[in-house]
């Protein structure tokens, strides 16, 4: 119980300093790489007002998908906008007082938990049905379908099946701000559900999961259309123009 | 109709998505270069020893030079999303001219030397070692990519498999293994100024030679001008328009409108190339060494203007890259932007009520256009996005009187290479270009069909050379792809000058 309790503190430490230096990494290395030139996808918008919203559209209705893909886009929308409302479920764990917001949010969220399931399930019969999506998929494509599935599985099973004391996961976690450990409930479940989620903070950033902060970096997306207008010219390139 | 040493595609109504056969175009690769041909462009003649090493390094570079490729090779999801979008792949069956299966080719390379996962748990990520047998796929599988750019329409991340394949291109280069094809026309350029290697004295020959054809036919003295110091405008433009059909019925369509703009206008023997092959190859290098000619012509010519004929990557080149890599602009008119498309600047006389037609003379067509992958997926015309479409179409309505587009899913930014794109207009690559083009030949038969299209107007050499060499493999006529500026030479009504009409017997006039 002790052991549990400082295993799983030192866990969520540990994935939580992993994903946060990780992923800053990344986005310190994608926004150091200069891009030479000019390449937005055309029809672009001509202003960076234009582009913050082809931007947002990419973001937040993955328009791009959507011309590619129907089933992929929704499948792929339902488990990302699933997780989203999960995520913001769960922020309750994590803050006292409970911000009215994700009050309001808490019963939205169970639909999330099962919404990505289905957009998951969906996903992953893709990657088993359509033999293009099969040809590329490699174990990690479908251990991380695995890994996500089984996080929201056991999320939703304790929520309907095997309840837990979650006025204890709350101090557990609130704990861990202060260092001071709190016991955390060792229902089984509950132990998957957050080594799962932990395994899925450490290996965010080794992952294609850094499409998220990917995208935002993207010279295709985040260009505007005005090189005749505009001279654009990387560092590098410059000091080519003083030899 | 042409014999074909495989087997041609079945033209169907609507392009289907063939089932992946694994391999099926394991055996196409164009001819490597020769030393004569690399060591201009700054190459090694032949692989060099210790390649590996030497690819991975520069692969390293590249990581840190282009923003592009190091967030494409993260953010790949495996989504599925591209992988029924290339000509290629459509045309083929081959999963390796899927996008991603493409991209893979770079990225299992990319996750072994680079990332954490690759070196510990290589066989879980799909991470490979930079092998003798993956260079192999790389030079074959890199060169059925003709950076047309339609995947990166479709991609939630926008991940652009050109931009991949022209890394690819620049590493293998590097090392010593490149394209015949793409490396001995560069090495043209600089020696003699064109990707065909004409010398000034036949370029000069030819326009003479067009500037009496054109009187003979119509009784006006078009002026064919190069080298003029002092004109306006300085066109430049695709080789092929100096001499092979089609092209050449397009630049005496831009004569004729040049003659009736009142604007003056000159060719230059130093920059008589549009094309840019640096781009194919990915080398910034030649790109840029290639665009300084442009420069350096403008300014010995003393022009106000600059502006580009009908090439498709020639004008990705020119709107996009040309005022990075040979700009600032800052001694041409401030008025116009630099450079300016010829379908531009002919739009802009339309609009002006500056030119006359006579639609009846193009009666004998029934007209569709193939937009050109590279100007509607990497480029602009006029003041809003989408310029690109709307102003070819404005022009080819202002020309003719029977106009029909094909289907949408394969016109504007949806459209499909033509298949000789990005450096694969060789014949030692007949089988791809052919079975690549299969796609936009379902679509032009199905229009020709529907409507009874005869002709097909583009706006981009490569697609009217590839267009030409590849109608007849699918029992259509090479005379079917013309030049969008042919229409509005044939329709063009021509203000004669006043001493035309006498001193036809004598050619004196000094002008």
């Amino acid at each position: 119980m002790a052991f549990l309790t400082t295993f799983y503190a030192f866990l969520f430490y540990f994935a939580a300093l992993v994903f946060v230096t990780g992923v800053l990494f990344k986005i310190t290395q994608y926004a150091r790489t200069p891009a030479p030139l000019k390449i937005p996808t055309t029809p672009a918008p001509t202003t960076t007002s234009g582009v913050v919203l082809r931007m947002t559209r990419e973001v937040v209705l993955f328009e791009s998908l959507f011309r590619g893909n129907k089933w992929t886009w929704i499948f792929g929308w339902m488990f990302h906008f699933g997780l989203l409302l999960v995520t913001l479920r769960h922020l309750r764990y994590f803050i006292e007082p409970v911000w009215f917001p994700i009050e309001l949010v808490q019963p939205f969220g169970i639909y999330g938990g099962m919404a990505m399931i289905v957009g998951l399930t969906g996903l992953w019969a893709r990657r088993f049905l359509v033999d293009r999506v099969r040809y590329i998929s490699a174990p990690s494509d479908h251990l991380i379908l695995a890994l996500l599935v089984l996080i929201g599985v056991s999320g939703l099973l304790m929520k309907f099946v095997f309840h837990s004391d979650i006025v204890e996961i709350k101090a557990f976690f609130m704990g861990l701000y202060a260092y001071d450990f709190q016991p955390l409930p060792s229902d089984p479940l509950l132990l998957l559900h957050l080594f799962l989620v932990a395994l899925l903070l450490i290996i965010f950033p080794y992952s294609k999961l850094l499409h998220a902060p990917g995208l935002f970096f993207s010279p295709t997306r985040n260009q505007a259309d005005n090189p005749r207008e505009v001279r654009h010219i990387a560092p590098w390139a410059q000091q080519l123009e003083q030899k | 109709m042409a014999k074909a040493t495989f087997l041609v595609p079945e033209l169907t109504q609507y392009t289907e998505v063939p089932a992946v056969t694994p391999g099926a175009m394991a055996h196409s690769s164009p001819f490597v270069a020769k030393p004569d041909f690399q060591e201009p462009l700054g190459y090694p003649g032949e692989l060099v020893d210790d390649w590996q090493n030497k690819a991975i390094d520069k692969m390293g570079e590249l990581l840190g030079k282009y923003r592009s490729l190091r967030v494409y090779m993260d953010a790949c999801v495996k989504c599925g999303a591209c992988t029924d979008k290339c000509h290629y792949f459509l045309g083929t069956s081959d999963p390796k001219n899927m996008p991603v299966g493409r991209q893979d080719l770079m990225r299992k390379v990319y996750r072994r030397y680079f990332t954490v996962a690759g070196k510990l748990f290589p066989k879980l990520v799909g991470a490979e070692d930079f092998t003798k047998e993956v260079l192999d796929d790389w030079y074959s599988y890199f060169h059925q990519c003709s950076q047309c750019r339609r995947c990166s329409v479709f991609c939630p991340y926008g991940i652009d498999t050109a931009e991949i394949s022209m890394a690819a291109r620049e590493i293998m280069d590097c090392i010593g293994v490149g394209q015949k094809y793409c490396n001995e026309i560069i090495a043209k350029v600089y020696k003699v100024g064109n990707n065909l290697g004409l010398p000034g004295p036949a370029l000069i020959d030819t326009l003479e030679g067009l500037e009496e054809d054109v009187y003979d036919e119509t009784g006006v003295r078009v002026r064919y001008p190069i080298d003029q110091v002092g004109a306006e405008v300085l066109l430049v433009t695709p080789s092929a328009d100096f001499f092979a059909e089609p092209h050449v019925d397009g630049l005496i369509g831009y004569g004729k409108m040049f003659h009736e703009s009142g604007v003056t206008w000159t060719l230059s023997t130093q920059a008589s190339e549009a094309a840019n092959f640096g781009m194919f190859i990915g080398s910034y290098d030649n790109m840029r060494r290639i665009s300084q000619r442009i420069r350096e012509a403008a300014i010995k010519l003393k022009v106000k203007r600059i502006v580009f004929g009908e090439c498709g990557h020639a004008w990705r080149v020119a709107y996009s890259f040309l005022n990075t890599l040979a700009g600032p602009w800052d001694f041409l008119d401030p008025r116009y932007p630099v450079p300016q498309h010829i379908c531009e600047f002919t739009y802009d006389l339309i609009q002006q009520g500056k030119l006359t037609f006579d639609k009846s003379e193009n009666d004998d067509k029934v007209m569709t256009f193939h937009d050109s992958c590279n100007v509607a997926r990497a480029s602009r015309m006029g003041d809003t996005p989408g310029g690109q479409f709307e102003i070819p179409r404005a022009i080819i309505r202002a020309t003719c009187n029977h106009f029909y587009d094909m289907d949408e899913d394969t016109i504007r930014d949806r459209t499909f290479c033509c298949g000789g794109g990005g450096g694969l207009l060789t014949d030692d690559l007949m089988e791809l270009r052919v079975k690549g083009a299969k796609p936009r030949m379902d679509a032009l038969n199905n229009v020709i069909q529907e409507k009874g299209v005869t002709h097909m107007a583009a706006i981009c050499a490569i697609c009217k050379t590839q267009f030409s060499k590849v109608l007849p493999y699918y029992g259509m006529d090479m005379s079917q792809i013309i030049s969008l500026h042919q229409l509005v030479g044939d329709a063009i009504v021509l203000t004669p000058d006043p001493e035309d009409a006498d001193d036809d017997d004598s050619d004196d006039d000094d002008d």
